[in-house]
């Protein structure tokens, strides 16, 4: 007893002008995140200028295009059809109940068509391909960074710039548009194969009632949008992946940075764009 | 002795002919953040020349050939490549100059996705659109074959040692016929015959293709083996400049200790 009294006698009271002591270390504590919040989105703006200038001046690098089209696109193929086949699905089961509920049954298939190919394709098909296709780009080039490949490839003359981020955020911009089709597709094959096991109903007429007094114009910006998505994914996971420094630490925070950075963007980025969509094309 | 005498002859030489040296670094200064790592070193080196840089560990003698093929920028000084000051150069036109530029990292920094093969023809594929793809193959062959490794051509940067996979860095480095050789370290942590082969083979380089070779390296003996001349830095400056001889003739405290 007599030695926890001697322990909080020992604990010294607040000092005046203590508060003036740590008021430059708060106020440092907040000025840091600041500073690297700005440093990143001007290192950000730096890094795509010199993307887009490698970019539109020759020699253009169309085997390493080709290879990255097959990486994003492709390999991404088989997740981004299975995502789009299970949202698809899942609307379909989700709305089915509350649709009867309201005496809207009938506009089941429109409901399905329109939630999929306005929003739930691309944005799905976006936060599919910033997780697969992110990570990959972000760790592969952090891990060519640390081990000094991407110097060995601008001692030898060649711009990584061009090379490395140009080909990848082209083919992201590429391939996000056909791979939100491909969603779309699955999710409407689903969609209505939920909806013909409870109700049998022929895929025709589920595509006659679903695109009923649809314009084609109508689905086009919101499929388009997605080469947005595709900018920001590869803009970010190459920008991560070419500024990483720290050896395995470093490659494993870039990975999960262009991940987290990138899904950020795109669901940031589908707001405004929704919105953009809904004033250019009412 | 002889040694500097050639020495001398080559620079008089080079001046005859009006040219600029190869490699011309003037009062450089580099720190990062508040460490001063170059402050205001100067170097020369003309063709067929090979200058080993020596130093003690973190005294920047990476950074010095980083600032030479341009993947760092000085804070202040100059650094001209066969008279041209590369300072605020654009990428593409840096390019043109590296393109007269070997440079072999300190560990390699081989291709991990691609073959030995495919390494060393990877300048090629960017650079000599204009040979035919068995030229090229056949140039990464020779490249190959003069490292000793022609019998790798096959195989993954992972399945080599550290010293193979120096070898097959130096054929890459060699790919575009450079004028200008960098070395970072090119026999750190081999074992002494393998050392000694690297120096054999870079003195083959040097009498065949009269480069200019700067080499940055902690081996004396390798140094005194390739190099014409020598420069030791501390603390960011060197501290002497010359030859073998001139190194151990000197009385600066920190280049006796150094060369004990």
């Amino acid at each position: 007893m007599n030695n926890q009294i001697t322990a909080v006698s020992e604990i010294s009271p607040p000092q005046p002008g203590r508060l003036s002591l740590t008021l430059p270390s708060v106020l440092g504590s907040i000025a840091r995140p600041v500073e690297d919040f700005f440093e990143w989105f001007g290192g950000l703006g730096i890094f795509a200028w010199q993307v887009l200038k490698a970019a539109i001046t020759p020699p253009y690098e169309w085997r390493e295009l080709i290879r990255q089209l097959d990486e994003v696109g492709s390999k991404s193929f088989p997740l981004v059809a299975l995502a789009g086949a299970a949202i698809g699905a899942v609307l379909s089961m989700e709305a089915r109940s509350s649709m009867t509920r309201f005496g809207a049954k009938a506009l089941l298939p429109s409901a399905i068509v329109y939630a999929v190919f306005l929003e739930m394709g691309p944005i799905i098909t976006g936060l599919v391909v910033s997780g697969r296709v992110g990570a990959g780009i972000g760790a592969e080039l952090a891990s060519m960074k640390v081990t000094e490949q991407i110097d060995a490839i601008e001692a030898s003359a060649i711009n990584p710039y061009r090379l490395l981020a140009a080909t990848r955020i082209m083919a992201c911009i590429l391939m996000l548009p056909l791979l939100t089709i491909v969603a779309d597709g699955c999710g409407l094959l689903t969609g209505w194969f939920a909806q013909n096991l409870v109700e049998p109903l022929s895929f025709h007429r589920f595509i006659e009632s679903g695109f009923h007094g649809a314009t084609f114009n109508a689905f086009l910006p919101p499929t388009f949008k997605t080469a947005v998505y595709g900018l920001i994914i590869g803009l970010i996971a190459c920008y991560q992946g070419m500024r990483t420094r720290g050896g395995a630490e470093g490659v494993g925070r870039a990975a999960t940075n262009s991940v987290v950075l990138a899904s950020l963007f795109v669901i940031l980025a589908d707001v405004v764009l929704v919105k953009f969509i809904l004033i250019v094309f009412p | 002795m002889a040694a500097a005498y050639e020495i001398a002859a080559r620079r008089q030489d080079a001046q005859q002919e009006g040219s600029a040296p190869s490699v011309a670094v003037r009062n450089v200064k580099k720190a990062f953040e508040s460490h001063m790592v170059l402050n205001g070193v100067s170097l020369s080196v003309n063709r067929g020349e090979t200058l080993a840089v020596l130093g003690r560990s973190g005294t920047g003698k990476s950074v010095l050939l980083r600032l030479i093929i341009g993947l760092e920028t000085p804070d202040s000084g100059s650094v001209c490549i066969q008279g041209q000051d590369i300072a605020g150069l654009a990428l593409d036109r840096m390019g043109e100059i590296r393109k007269k530029m070997g440079f072999l990292f300190q560990h390699a920094a081989l291709y991990d996705s691609l073959t030995v093969a495919e390494n060393v023809a990877f300048p090629l594929e960017h650079h000599r659109r204009d040979m035919s793809k068995s030229e090229r193959g056949d140039w990464v062959r020779q490249l190959l074959d003069e490292v000793g490794m022609e019998g790798d051509l096959g195989k993954m940067p992972s399945d080599l040692s550290g010293g193979m996979q120096k070898r097959v860095g130096l054929a890459r480095a060699l790919a575009l016929k450079p004028e200008i050789l960098l070395l970072d370290e090119p026999t750190a942590g081999l074992d002494p015959i393998s050392s000694g082969e690297i120096d054999d083979l870079i003195l083959k380089l040097q009498r065949e293709r009269q480069m200019a070779s700067i080499v940055v390296t902690h081996d004396l003996h390798s140094a005194r083996t390739i190099a014409n001349r020598l420069a030791l830095l501390d603390q960011g400056n060197v501290v002497i400049e010359g030859n073998f001889e001139d190194l151990q003739e000197s009385d600066i405290a920190f280049v006796r200790e150094f060369l004990k």
